[in-house]
């Protein structure tokens, strides 16, 4: 199952990128099992997903708690908090 | 009503000129603008429009509203720079202020924006205040009187 990643500020700049595609293994199927995958990569991945990590999420562009159900073709973000106004 | 996410500057008489509905007999602005700090706005493209316009219409919801417009901008942003404009028409003053104070609470806590100031001693991602959830959070309080300007 393919999605769309993208990072934002912070996090965008401490993983070096702004987005990929990923290839998801079987099993992972949430936004939570998302971020556990992405954190098993090590290094700057594991610090930035780290469990005490404030990190947001949305899919498909709507704002979503960790438990969101994710399928194949969506578009996954992850950011720090807002800052904006 | 308008919704523009931008890097160009805006004008607020400009704006608020454009709203023409003849029962509107009040209009309440916001303009947040940078403090001493150079910064640079980044945003979601997409979803930071998607993100607002549920936030307006959730204000038409609560108060009436006849006319609005909100414009963020992005980019580079020096000291005194404009960055954000929030402003609701209204036939009365209490709808519109508040309409107004509750847009730009949301707007805080909601929209996909992130500010990285540029000190003299180097660059910062500004983070989240607590102040600003709180500010949101008040709003969801159910039995809050609704104001009214009469």
């Amino acid at each position: 199952m393919k999605v769309k990643v993208l990072f934002f500020a912070g996090l965008r700049e401490q993983l070096g990128t702004s987005a990929e595609e990923i290839d998801l293994p079987a099993g992972v199927s949430t936004v939570a099992g998302l971020r556990s995958h992405l954190q098993a990569r090590g290094g700057a991945y594991e610090k930035a997903f780290a469990g005490k990590a404030l990190v947001r999420s949305a899919v498909n562009q709507d704002m979503v708690p960790q438990s969101a159900r994710i399928k194949a073709g969506d578009e996954v973000a992850f950011f720090p908090p807002v800052t904006g106004g | 009503m308008k919704i523009s996410v931008q890097r160009e500057d805006f004008d607020l008489s400009t704006e608020t000129r454009a709203f023409t509905d003849p029962r509107i007999g009040a209009i309440a602005t916001f303009v947040g603008v940078v403090r001493d700090v150079p910064m640079t706005l980044e945003h979601y493209a997409g979803m930071t429009e998607r993100e607002i316009l549920k936030i307006v219409e959730e204000a038409k919801v609560r108060w009436q509203v006849m006319d609005c417009t909100v414009i963020h901008r992005y980019g580079e942003l020096k000291p005194a720079d404009q960055i954000v404009l929030v402003a609701v028409a209204s036939a009365h003053r209490g709808d519109a202020f508040a309409a107004c104070e509750f847009i730009m609470d949301y707007l805080k806590t909601r929209a996909p924006f992130w500010k990285k100031e540029h000190r003299p001693e180097g660059a910062n991602w500004v983070e989240a205040r607590a102040a600003d959830d709180e500010a949101a959070e008040r709003w969801e309080i159910r039995d809050r009187p609704r104001l009214s300007g009469r």
